[in-house]
């Protein structure tokens, strides 16, 4: 899942500031599970900054609605009955689905109310874990099923460094170390010896070296 | 030649010293740490950027001892540059008459003075150590292009026999040593007993008959300093005792029972077989490491050819 987090409120408020009718768009999908852009997420702003905005005597209409997907054409179309209604969108959606729905309602500001921050598991209630870069080339067989490039802070992928100490990484003392964690796990499978040989440079051509990614599949297209 | 290898492949106890260069531009403030440190140590690491604080660069610093008839041991951590940058900086430190690199991961940005910085770590100082095996002893860089004329350099790395998994850490020196390190300088060593046991797996896998391993050593400011590293220096490991003898002189004599401790820590490494040198990193103490190599009766250094 595609985690985020709303922006300080303030920072909302100052973007949307010369906006009269507002759309406030939540997005049920990923940021709905971080509860970061939901249904629910999207009525507690929507109302937060109506009360600003009371408060302020300003004159400004504000509405939401929340759509299954703002990343998917599909369900951005649906917006279409009633987005001339609004002079800006304020998404809560992640920065993919921020720019989905304007690339396809151009003429109309959309203005981001979450700040989009990596791909995660949902650990406990309110705890999300940073644990996969979408690298392009999945190496998770080789170290147990854990990642190092997203999980160890120095992105070693021959660790683990002299700063891991009782498991816990120097970086912070709250997280365990990602490479004390790949030992444990291929140690329980038995297949330690994995790590013996020098894994080499990491080709990361398949996740930046050509510029903004793209998955095309003729087999998927229409 | 790399003065360092030689004193290290003529079978004397090597000794090398720790250089961190100014916050500041000025050259005069490298070689006044150079006069301090001549005719007592084989050769002297420059820092790069040490705990991730901008400092003036390695590759200068390494040049100016360089030019005072020195031989710097240029640290490179892959924090800051990607391999297109690393490899360029191994052709540049070669031309300038660099003969030694210290191939290093680098303290996390987070600890620096530019902790919005972006963290690069392109490559691990395992693949680095490789890159440069491949450059001096194949002419080729990363992906196999040749060079014209390979870089001249004697290649170290860092090892930590302190942190976790003590199982482990001798699989990464393993790794090390197969990568292209030519010799290893280690984390400070307090803690004789587990160095001892660190070094002996080593010995067992034949690890010290593969590389040069330097003990790394720092003498003791202050009870304080102990204290400090005990307790906040991820990675470092004080034991008790220390702690204790340092707290039991009174303040004005703590220097001198640092040195002790140090140079009674350099007479037992030069005791402990496959220990083929020493590595004094006194931090913004440079003054002590003439008195701790000549207390340790390491001086004269040997003349070589």
């Amino acid at each position: 899942m595609i985690t985020a987090e709303q922006k300080p409120i303030q920072e909302i408020r100052d973007m949307i500031s010369p906006y009269k009718k507002i759309l406030v768009l939540g997005c049920n999908s990923c940021v709905a599970e971080c509860a970061a852009g939901g249904e629910k997420e999207t009525a507690m702003l929507a109302s937060a900054l109506r009360m600003a905005a009371k408060m302020n005597e300003e004159d400004v209409l504000i509405e939401e609605k929340a759509i299954e997907r703002q990343c998917v054409k599909d369900f951005v179309i649906l917006l279409d009955d009633i987005i001339d209604q609004y002079d800006a969108v304020l998404s809560l959606g992640c920065g993919a689905g921020v720019q989905a729905v304007g690339d396809m309602f151009y003429e109309v500001p959309v203005i981001p109310a979450l700040n989009t921050e990596f791909l995660g598991e949902t650990k406990e209630q309110g705890l999300w874990l940073e644990n996969c870069l979408g690298c392009g080339d999945c190496m998770l067989y080789y170290f147990g099923g854990i990642c190092p490039l997203a999980r160890c802070s120095k992105q070693l992928l021959n660790g683990p460094c002299g700063g891991s100490m009782e498991g816990r990484c120097e970086v912070d003392p709250d997280m365990p170390c990602a490479w004390q964690m790949i030992i444990d796990r291929l140690s329980r499978f038995g297949a330690l010896e994995r790590l013996e040989q020098v894994y080499p440079p990491k080709d990361w051509s398949k996740k930046q070296g050509v510029g903004p990614r793209r998955i095309q599949r003729e087999d998927q297209q229409r | 030649m790399s003065r360092l290898r030689k004193v290290l492949d003529s079978g004397e106890f090597a000794v090398t010293a720790e250089c961190g260069p100014p916050k500041g531009a000025d050259p005069d403030a490298v070689l006044r740490k150079a006069e301090l440190l001549k005719d007592k140590v084989d050769s002297i690491n420059v820092t790069d950027n040490q705990t991730a604080i901008v400092r003036m660069s390695s590759l200068a610093a390494c040049s100016l001892l360089k030019s005072a008839g020195l031989d710097p041991v240029l640290q490179m951590v892959v924090r800051d540059r990607n391999r297109i940058a690393l490899q360029s900086d191994i052709l540049g430190a070669s031309a300038i008459g660099i003969r030694n690199v210290l191939c290093l991961s680098g303290d996390h940005q987070v600890f620096g003075n530019q902790p919005q910085s972006i963290g690069v770590f392109d490559l691990d100082s395992i693949q680095f150590l490789q890159v440069v095996k491949g450059m001096r002893d194949e002419a080729v860089i990363l992906g196999g292009e040749r060079l014209e004329t390979p870089p001249d350099l004697f290649i170290g790395a860092a090892a930590n026999p302190f942190a976790d998994p003590l199982s482990f850490r001798v699989v990464r020196l393993a790794k090390k040593a197969a990568a292209g390190a030519d010799f290893i300088q280690t984390q400070c060593i307090y803690n004789l007993e587990r160095f001892g046991t660190w070094l002996k797996m080593a010995r067992d896998r034949g690890l010290t008959e593969k590389v040069y391993i330097l003990g790394g050593v720092t003498p003791l400011k202050s009870a304080g300093m102990a204290k400090y590293m005990k307790n906040r220096v991820a990675g470092m490991d004080v034991p008790d005792e220390v702690v204790k003898r340092m707290e039991g002189v009174p303040e004005g004599k703590q220097r001198e029972e640092g040195i002790r401790i140090c140079v009674e820590t350099i007479q037992a490494l030069k005791e402990m077989p496959g220990v083929k040198g020493v590595h004094i990193m006194a931090i913004e103490w440079e003054e002590a490491v003439g008195e701790i190599v000549d207390q340790a009766g390491l001086l004269p250094r040997p003349t070589l050819e």
